[in-house]
């Protein structure tokens, strides 16, 4: 029964694809990948909606108000209310802007950022497109973000929009290389860069109860942090919201799109969150594994969207509580702290691997970790050093 | 199946290397150039060399075309204005396209038909890299690394006249 129900959405595309049976193999390959296309776009869409709701409810419910609750039954149709008002608003393209390139920077964007979410394994046998490197292209997909963000900032023609452009891909360039070296260890230690493969070598308990999950060694949990805070920036969330800094330059490279050339672009910044907490589950989290033995007649699926939604709920609350972080803050914590942190990790990961991967091996990539971190921590301790501020002006 | 893949991809790849070749504005040439990389990336996917095909993407669109078009964006004042057609160009571009095609057509193994390849994965590529071409590798490393404390010093400030402009 626990099986059937597990396997029911792979069941019922096997049901929708014998009705194609006879068809020659193209077009069932064809009609395979639109299923799998139309499955991730419902469900990552819908997830969309909910979370720009709940996010804003749980934001009120911080900061000591209601939040939305006028629309449908607790403001649940909120969502739907703001989906119409961006459709019938007036879309506005600046005379002076570059109007191809203005037109082009939102649908790049958000196709990048629904491509990266094909490779994740959503439960048993559900992921959506295995590809070999699947890590890579992830991260090949990720990278043409940096392309569309400045081909909105430069199309605008607008001077708000080139500096929101220019911080966003100083800082995505800067947490990229963090983002994409704490995922090495866990690469190292599978061996493979296939998700599927990663999430099942997280099968399994250690002494019969701690899951096997990355996250639950040393370097695992390191990476993990550093990983999320990594895809915190990329995705330009507060604390590191500095691109679309509203005290300072308007919306940043959003400044001069309006109505529904807006909400796309809102659409790819949480469609790109879910992806990079969706592959924050599958690298550390174990993907769809249960957490304990006894639960595990809860189907896969069940598992990696609870986990995605804990990690939501996290960059929630971070915003709901921190204020943004300084430009040369966020470039010095990147490159002075992130980044030797992120190496250590590997190196963390190799001791590990060869000292056992038991519990001594534990014990030793703690000590690596821990004396890094001592070491960078007295490194770049400032405290002493703060004097009269300075400025310093263009010439 | 694929030979219709190839020329599509074919015409897509040779309208966006035309396009950066002509189009006036500067920006819309990086911008088309980085379509050309896109248009190589598929070529590599084409014929099953996923591996490479993501490489290209992840180098030459995430940073060289962004690389580009920064180099434009900061360097260049007449960004709007048109530019002129250049012959020289014309005259190294035929140059180029000769010799490449002479050497094709020298090759040897061409007039054969193509072995059949085994599907190659990334782990087969990591293995052979790091037995038979470490050196190789190594000195890759070598100099990227080189050229990243080179690039460092270039744009390292002098202690000493920063504080003199002071």
């Amino acid at each position: 029964m626990s099986v059937s129900i597990d396997q029911i959405f792979v069941s019922g595309k096997r049901w929708l694809l014998s009705w194609l049976a006879g068809t020659p193999d193209w077009a069932i390959q064809i009609a395979s990948s639109l299923i799998n296309i139309f499955a991730l776009l419902a469900v990552f869409l819908t997830l969309f909606a909910l979370m720009s709701v709940l996010e804003r409810k749980i934001l009120g419910r911080i900061q000591n108000r209601y939040g939305p609750n006028r629309v449908g039954p607790f403001g649940l149709l909120q969502p739907v209310a703001d989906g119409i008002k961006m459709l019938v608003k007036e879309d506005i393209v600046p005379v002076r802007a570059d109007k191809i390139v203005h037109f082009l920077a939102p649908v790049l964007i958000a196709a990048t950022a629904i491509l990266a979410l094909g490779i994740i394994p959503y439960g048993r046998n559900l992921t959506p497109f295995t590809i070999d490197g699947g890590i890579l292209f992830f991260f090949a997909v990720g990278s043409t973000t940096e392309l569309a963000v400045f081909m909105a900032g430069w199309g605008s023609n607008n001077k708000f929009s080139m500096l929101g452009a220019m911080r966003a891909i100083a800082q995505m360039i800067s947490y990229e290389l963090p983002l994409i070296i704490t995922v090495l260890p866990v690469v190292m230690i599978v061996g493979s860069l296939t998700p599927d493969t990663i999430v099942a070598a997280q099968d399994g308990y250690v002494f019969g109860f701690v899951p096997r999950w990355f996250v639950f060694t040393p370097w695992g949990a390191t990476a993990f942090i550093l990983f999320f805070v990594s895809g915190l920036v990329e995705s330009n969330r507060t604390p590191f919201d500095v691109p679309e800094g509203e005290s300072e330059i308007v919306a940043g490279h959003m400044t001069e799109y309006s109505g529904f050339k807006y909400a796309t672009f809102f659409m790819a910044e949480y469609i790109g969150m879910f992806a990079i907490t969706g592959l924050a589950t599958t690298l550390f989290l174990g993907g769809w594994h249960a957490p304990v033995r006894a639960l595990e007649f809860i189907p896969s699926y069940v598992w990696f969207f609870v986990k995605l939604g804990a990690l939501l709920f996290v960059y929630i609350w971070l915003r709901g509580t921190l204020p943004r972080t300084r430009v040369d803050q966020i470039m010095n914590f990147a490159w002075k702290f992130m980044l030797p942190m992120a190496f250590t990790c590997v190196i963390a990961a190799a001791v590990w691997h060869y000292a056992g991967r038991g519990l001594r091996g534990w014990l030793w990539s703690l000590v690596v970790i821990a004396i890094a971190y001592t070491a960078l921590s007295i490194v770049l301790d400032t405290r002493r050093k703060f004097a009269p501020r300075t400025y310093r002006f263009a010439e | 199946m694929n030979s219709a893949a190839f020329i599509v991809i074919g015409i897509l790849t040779l309208a966006a290397a035309l396009a950066a070749a002509t189009l006036p504005k500067l920006m819309h040439a990086a911008l088309s150039f980085a379509v050309t990389f896109l248009g190589i990336a598929a070529f590599f996917f084409l014929l099953g060399a996923e591996f490479v095909g993501l490489v290209q993407v992840f180098v030459y669109i995430g940073a060289v075309a962004v690389l580009i078009v920064f180099t434009i964006l900061l360097t260049r004042r007449d960004i709007e204005k048109d530019r002129g057609f250049n012959w020289s160009g014309v005259v190294v571009a035929i140059g180029v396209f000769g010799g490449l095609i002479w050497a094709i057509f020298k090759t040897q193994s061409l007039s054969g038909v193509a072995p059949e390849m085994p599907v190659l994965t990334v782990k087969h590529i990591g293995e052979v890299l790091m037995s038979g071409y470490v050196w190789p590798l190594l000195c890759v490393g070598l100099l990227l690394t080189a050229a990243l404390i080179g690039a460092l010093i270039l744009v390292m400030e002098d202690r000493e006249e920063v504080k003199k402009v002071k």
